[in-house]
């Protein structure tokens, strides 16, 4: 078992794009992390620098305490499945799952009995001499996850674990990774474009944007206390509501309405951060017009009109909805609303 | 049906046959002259004996030239299977600038300037290297005609073939040679086994090179033999050339059969077989 340690590690590619821009970071050994951002964050790229496939410009890249930074993937103990799984057509399932040890020449019964027991583990016994296309997307991926536990790898790097299955069977594969990389207790890193699986899976969350990390922590804290307004835009099912506002005498001036900042805080132009999650009706705060209700299942997104041009969204639970066209007045829980800087947008 | 529909389908019909008849003539031709008593250029119900057979193997060349062909053949197939699958997979895989422009030069050189149109300087310099009257140096010549189109159309196909599986095999830790022998060639077998049968046929019916450089008839392949084949009197022996073509078209059909029942030939590229 291994952590991972990245120091100033950047990745240029050869036509000079700068893909990971001096990024430094600590996974702890054990721990589920996910690196999550929009395509083209260099959250990828990342991933391939860890496992190899992309040398780092400069700075270090350690595993389990040992520098790996120029080493060849196959010596650095680190098992990588990837976006399309790259199960090898021409080879079974068995030979697919043994192949990490036909690498380093192992006998054939000890390959044949490795990948069964492996596959047992991962519900596919009955499939052992199948090939991958006669497979589903999931028993596709568990034959990747079981190639990748075949190498007794000290860290397992997964890309886009769950991109390419269907909708359904995502989030039964959502409960079955975050069960069994429990169960081996395996360093892992995943990637992914999806905030909601980053949130639902990892202990510890990077949202990352052009190659830099904006914001490292907790699926709670990301969630919670986003650290600045893009990751704010980025983390959350329902889009966070970003308004223009003013702090004056200690009251925030947005959409015609003074709320409490929850602490003391300069007079100053921001940007409030409210999730609609956390909105609800309220004798006081900001009034505005019932303009579109979404159902979303269990809650309603319901769009408000505000003056000044604002739109708010805020949820509302089920046989709850307000009328369209109907007024409403609407506060944050108390402690939820955030303040960001409006020039640098970092949170205040 | 319409009387109108019944005479398209008719015409239709006739047509098809009329077609069919071209092209299944001469085949028929080759599957009955070789057993007929007295063979001719026209077609006919053979009177049936295997005399012609016996004359043919006893040809003091008929033979020994199928023998030099596949010699040649063997060669050149082996050359150019083996050097395009390395070249393309390399041109696939490593970036080096200009690589799309050396590319289409080698084909639009390769297409352009033809054996034909090399002719002279090729005879020349294999005749100064001492290298004429060799199957196995006409196999080269013919495999260095062939190797650009060869590698054209395997890089394409190798473009094909997803790097993810070799990024795969290189996390478990397969060395380079271990990547090609386990991973790439078994994913490109379909492609290789393509190039394989073109270039085999390519040079089995090859004509002018070896008839080049192949002064000696001795050492002549089958190509350049059968226009040989005359008796005494100048005209073309019937004899021997029904047997011998039948002799010389059995080896790219069994090829053919062999690779497409062994490797599958697919088809890549949008359509899925």
């Amino acid at each position: 078992m291994a952590g991972i340690e990245l120091a100033g590690v950047s990745t240029v590619y050869p036509n000079g794009v700068r893909a990971v821009d001096a990024l430094d970071l600590t996974v702890a050994d054990g721990e589920f992390f996910a690196l999550l951002g929009p395509s083209g964050c260099g959250k990828t790229t990342l991933l391939r620098t860890i496992a190899g496939l992309e040398q780092a410009s400069s700075g270090s890249v350690s595993i389990g305490g040992a520098d790996v930074t120029r080493l060849e993937p196959g010596v650095r103990k680190v098992a990588m499945v990837f976006q399309d799984y790259a199960l090898f057509p021409h080879m079974t399932v068995s030979e697919n799952i043994a192949y990490p040890l036909r690498v380093r020449r192992a006998p054939k019964p000890e390959r044949a009995e490795t990948a069964a027991r492996t596959a047992a583990g991962l519900g596919l016994a009955g499939l052992l001499e199948r090939r991958p296309a006669q497979l589903s997307g999931g028993q596709q991926q568990r034959v990747a996850l079981a190639r990748a536990m075949a190498m007794s790898a000290e860290v397992l790097l997964l890309d886009e674990p769950l991109s390419n299955l269907d909708a359904r069977l995502r989030l039964e594969a959502r409960t079955f990774l975050k069960r069994l990389q429990r169960d081996l207790g395996l360093t892992t890193v995943f990637v992914t474009h999806d905030q909601a699986e980053a949130l639902a899976m990892a202990d510890r969350i990077a949202v990352m944007s052009e190659g830099r990390i904006r914001q490292l922590g907790s699926p709670r804290d990301v969630f919670q206390r986003p650290a600045d307004t893009f990751v704010a835009n980025f983390i959350g099912s329902t889009p966070m509501n970003l308004l223009p506002a003013q702090v004056r005498n200690g009251r925030v001036e947005v959409a015609g309405a003074h709320l409490d900042p929850g602490g003391p805080h300069p007079d100053a132009p921001v940007t409030v951060g409210i999730r609609p999650e956390y909105l609800h009706e309220a004798p006081e705060g900001i009034t505005g017009t019932v303009s579109i209700v979404e159902n979303l299942g269990v809650t309603s997104l319901v769009t408000l009109e505000c003056p000044q041009d604002v739109t708010v969204g805020l949820t509302v639970p089920e046989h709850e909805e307000p009328p369209v066209g109907s007024v409403l007045t609407v506060a944050p829980r108390p402690g939820r609303l955030l303040l960001y800087d409006s020039d640098t947008g970092q949170l205040t | 049906m319409t009387p109108r529909q019944v005479a398209r389908r008719l015409a239709y019909t006739a047509f098809m046959a009329v077609v069919l008849a071209f092209f299944a003539v001469p085949m028929l031709w080759l599957a009955s002259a070789p057993f007929d008593s007295d063979p001719g250029l026209g077609l006919r119900w053979p009177d049936w004996t295997l005399t012609n057979w016996q004359v043919t193997f006893e040809h003091p060349y008929a033979l020994s030239s199928l023998v030099n062909s596949v010699v040649l053949c063997v060669v050149a197939t082996a050359v150019t299977t083996v050097f395009a699958t390395l070249a393309a997979y390399t041109l696939s895989r490593v970036r080096i600038p200009g690589r799309d422009a050396l590319l289409y030069v080698l084909l639009l050189l390769s297409s352009v300037v033809t054996g034909t149109a090399a002719m002279v300087p090729i005879f020349v310099m294999m005749f100064q290297l001492g290298l004429t009257n060799s199957q196995y140096a006409t196999g080269l010549v013919i495999a260095g005609g062939l190797l650009p189109a060869a590698i054209f159309i395997l890089k394409d196909f190798v473009d094909s073939v997803p790097r993810s599986y070799e990024e795969s095999a290189r996390v478990f830790g397969a060395s380079p040679t271990q990547v090609l022998l386990h991973v790439v060639l078994p994913v490109a077998r379909p492609g290789i086994a393509t190039i394989l049968v073109w270039a085999f046929v390519q040079a089995w019916g090859n004509f002018l090179l070896p008839f080049l450089l192949m002064r000696d008839v001795s050492s002549q392949p089958a190509a350049v033999l059968l226009r040989t084949l005359r008796d005494e009197g100048g005209s073309a022996n019937l004899t021997v050339i029904p047997v011998f073509s039948l002799l010389y078209a059995i080896p790219v059909v069994a090829l053919y059969l062999f690779v497409s029942k062994r490797y599958g030939f697919r088809f890549h590229g949008g359509i899925k077989a």
